[in-house]
């Protein structure tokens, strides 16, 4: 047959896609820096080059070839979620492991790009939490909200060798993040407009951290303009959490923060626009992804206030991720021509 | 009055390719010399090859019927000048397939000579008469279907047409032939679109354009001045040339799965379709000729009127294409286009457009990645399917699932494959699918032939073995029958002889 038409395409290639969602990562990263020093940079270097050194090597096992596959991004993209989702003080094996899994148990073990029926860096992060639980709650605070003199060298030492540093330091630069504190105090019986007196809460989130989501969300309306996203995801999943977090804000305001808190704390803007757009684990059609997102964040905000963990991002992906095909195989969109 | 303002529905996905039209749209349409030879194959439309009606040596003339419709769901060949059939024979002709196909070769004496032309007084005939002229004028669908046209002028009683669609869309990239046609012989589109109305008997006639032909639309609305024909701007958006999604555009109506749009009362016609029924209707002239655009790698770009079986290289060296690097050329537009088997192929009903491709004008595909199912595929698709689940069905041939997902409602515009950022070919996949799943119904068909046929057999032989047994023990009755009706006959006369004999001894005993 010699009917190879269409011989014209237009089309962003794998590669530019993920790259344009890195480039779409910079501004809440820049603010990270800014807000939490050079630690976070750390992080994403070395998942960076574990990702490169996992991912070739992988390839060459798999006897596939390495450049198109290594410069199609989506390695990368996997490793800056994750380094951006951890704190920016773990020791450095955290993120190399982290990242190791990611690729290995995440992506190849599925079958690669395109294959893998979980989100690469939810399935990392989750082992990683639930293996290393203290290392993965242990923030650091704002650098503006660290008494005395911060030294960015100190991040460094805390990641490379906790060792040398002593624990006085140590508990100077880190703090409990927004929502652990308030889950903690709240198991203290206090009210809430106590609770969110203390000097680690800003405007709507976390001080510095609902800046940091400021520039995640920048980057996502960038996605959307760009059409990397689709708006179903994001909205669905915002406009959700906004919901239910109003129901229970109303129905107590002294123990359930504001709608906005949810959205602006946590990873939810990371989520919305980053982690649930992953287009090979979440669903196709355009209904599914509007209930992905709905069922998403009512499991987060379950997790957050009834579950054990502060945030639940990682889990209520995880476990959306599983009915992916069943969502898709029920939301499928009435054909041309065919009865409602 | 108040202006009735008609909305444009807009159908799902669709996508905007260069258009590359205004490069063969600066000339006029020009007129090809009569070639030294015509070949005509004699299947150049949907349907039974038509049956031929000369021998080689036979003198035929200009528009004198060469080979006739056989059946209804064939067309009609004519001479496209006069001259002499010198050959009969198998030519390749232009079809993906690359096979070749029976050809009329006629060697033209360049008199040009006319038949007899005689136009029809279409107003006084009935439609029936009509339909019946139109079966011996060879026009086919000149949109590039080339379904027999007089086809889709026969409507059961049951059925009437509310609307005549004139499709003047032409939303394929570099093809400009229906543009350029609609700018320079409007009037014979309008002539002929009211002929066909009165054929269909249709309440409605809306000409559907795209946005982009200014001049097209110009002359139109200028031709249609004191008819009821009504010119509808259509956005530029491929596939927007689709019958299907054309009304859609038009009307808001869906024509629903495995119905044809004439079953909602609407029937659509190409702008060069019904202008080759006024040619015929009004002037008496089959179709013997269309117009082609030629583009893409050639100097000068431009649409001819081109006689049926003119051989392509004639028409290539008239636009200067040699002088270019070429490697194939296309047939169609590159969306839906197929590479041409060879440039040795003769012009034929179905070709609209030829492309002179490079490398650098059409790239060479890059590498496929895996699919990340991102559904751009799905947002492009105007028949709403989910292309990247029918990639991942037909790529493992889980057919049954392909068909579950609408396979066979895809139209294989080329949208999906378009916008894929894996630069997977999409659409050849679902030809592969389609044509696997055809392939396994015809076995499964001859299958079940066979096994009928080995049923019937078997079940023949033991109706005839029980006929057998039927027949002797018929004739073992009919023996036993026998004797028992010897024995009842004997005993009869031995009773009639009793008798006898008794009665003469009566008498006897009377007489003493």
């Amino acid at each position: 047959m010699n009917n190879r038409s269409p011989y014209i395409v237009n089309a962003p290639s794998v590669s530019t896609i993920m790259f344009k969602v890195l480039l779409a990562l910079i501004p809440g990263i820049a603010l990270y820096v800014y807000a939490y020093g050079f630690g976070v940079l750390v992080n994403i270097f070395l998942a960076s080059l574990t990702v490169l050194l996992t991912e070739s090597t992988i390839l060459s096992i798999r006897k596939l070839p390495i450049k198109p596959f290594i410069f199609d991004g989506s390695g990368l993209v996997t490793a800056w979620l994750l380094a951006l989702s951890i704190p920016s003080i773990a020791p450095w094996w955290i993120i190399v492991l982290g990242t190791l899994l990611c690729i290995i148990f995440g992506k190849h073990l599925y079958g690669g790009l395109g294959y893998n029926l979980f989100n690469p860096a939810m399935v990392g992060y989750a082992i990683l939490l639930i293996s290393f639980p203290a290392f993965m709650t242990h923030w650091q605070a704002p650098i503006f909200l660290i008494d005395g003199h911060f030294a960015w060298i100190d991040q460094i030492k805390i990641i490379f060798n906790s060792q040398l540093i002593s624990k006085e330091t140590v508990d100077a630069i880190s703090s409990a993040t927004p929502l652990d504190y308030i889950k903690t105090q709240l198991t203290l019986d206090q009210p809430l407009s106590r609770i969110k007196q203390d000097k680690i809460f800003g405007f709507f989130g976390g001080q510095s951290l609902e800046m940091i989501n400021f520039g995640y969300l920048v980057g996502g309306l960038y996605l959307l303009k760009e059409k990397i996203v689709s708006w179903h995801l994001p909205v669905a999943f915002l406009l959700t959490l906004f919901l239910i977090g109003l129901i229970f804000n109303i129905y107590q305001p002294d123990t359930f923060a504001s709608p906005l808190f949810q959205i602006m704390s946590g990873g939810s803007i990371l989520c919305a626009f980053f982690i649930i757009t992953d287009p090979v684990s979440a669903p196709t059609t355009p209904k599914g992804k509007i209930y992905f997102g709905i069922a998403i964040a009512l499991l987060v905000f379950i997790i957050r206030i009834f579950g054990g963990y502060p945030e639940g991002i990682a889990f209520a992906v995880l476990f959306m991720n599983i009915c992916v095909p069943l969502i898709d195989s029920l939301t499928q969109p009435r054909v041309f021509g065919h009865k409602q | 009055m108040l202006m009735q303002i008609k909305k444009i529905f807009k159908f799902n996905g669709g996508v905007h390719p260069d258009g590359n039209k205004a490069e063969s749209t600066h000339l006029p349409i020009a007129r090809l010399p009569i070639p030294k030879k015509l070949v005509l194959p004699l299947r150049q439309h949907v349907g039974n090859i038509a049956k031929l009606k000369v021998k080689i040596g036979d003198h035929v003339l200009k528009g004198q019927m060469i080979a006739e419709a056989d059946g209804n769901i064939s067309a009609s060949i004519h001479a496209p000048t006069s001259g002499k059939i010198i050959k009969i024979s198998e030519e390749v002709v232009p079809h993906p397939s690359g096979l070749p196909d029976f050809c009329l070769t006629l060697e033209p004496d360049f008199k040009d000579q006319w038949i007899e032309k005689k136009s029809i007084q279409w107003k006084k005939l009935d439609s029936a008469t009509l339909i019946q002229t139109l079966t011996h004028s060879g026009i086919v669908g000149l949109g590039g279907a080339v379904f027999p046209t007089h086809m889709k002028l026969k409507i059961n009683k049951t059925q009437s047409i509310n609307t005549l669609v004139i499709n003047a869309a032409e939303c394929e990239p570099f093809i400009t032939c229906d543009d350029m046609l609609i700018r320079e012989r409007a009037d014979e589109i309008i002539q002929g679109a009211l002929i066909t109305q009165s054929i269909l008997n249709a309440k409605h006639c809306m000409i559907g354009i795209e946005d982009n032909k200014i001049e097209a639309f110009q002359s139109l609305t200028k031709a249609a001045k004191k008819t009821s024909i009504e010119i509808k701007v259509v956005p530029t958006i491929y596939p927007s040339g689709d019958a299907k999604r054309l009304i859609y555009l038009l009307m808001g109506i869906e024509v629903p799965k495995e119905k044809r749009s004439i079953d909602l009362g609407i029937q659509v016609f190409n702008v060069a379709t019904v202008a080759a029924i006024y040619r015929y209707i009004e002037l008496g002239e089959p179709s013997i000729n269309r117009i082609v655009t030629v583009t893409g790698n050639v100097k000068t770009p431009q649409n001819y009127e081109v006689l049926f079986g003119t051989p392509l290289p004639e028409l290539i060296k008239n636009a200067d294409g040699k002088e270019t690097k070429i490697d194939k050329f296309i047939m169609g537009g590159p969306m839906m286009g197929f590479d041409l088997p060879s440039i040795n192929v003769p012009v034929t009903k179905a070709m609209n457009c030829v492309i002179g491709s490079s490398p650098e004008l059409f790239l060479p595909p890059k590498p496929v990645m895996p699919c990340i199912r991102c559904a751009r595929c799905a947002d492009a698709c105007p028949v709403y399917l989910q292309p990247q689940e029918l990639y991942w069905f037909s790529k493992s041939s889980q057919l049954e699932k392909a068909i579950d997902y609408n396979l066979f409602d895809c139209i294989e515009c080329g949208c999906c494959t378009y916008v894929c950022p894996s630069n997977i070919p999409l659409v050849q996949f679902y030809r592969y699918a389609k044509s696997e799943i055809i392939a396994e119904e015809k076995a499964k068909e001859a299958a079940n032939t066979a096994r009928e046929r080995n049923e019937f057999r078997l079940s023949r032989i033991e109706r005839e073995k029980k006929e057998r047994a039927e027949r002797n023990a018929q004739k073992a009755l009919g023996a036993q029958e026998k004797q028992a009706t010897d024995e009842k006959k004997l005993a009869i006369s031995d009773a009639i002889k009793r008798v006898k004999k008794n009665q003469q001894e009566n008498i006897k005993n009377k007489n003493e």
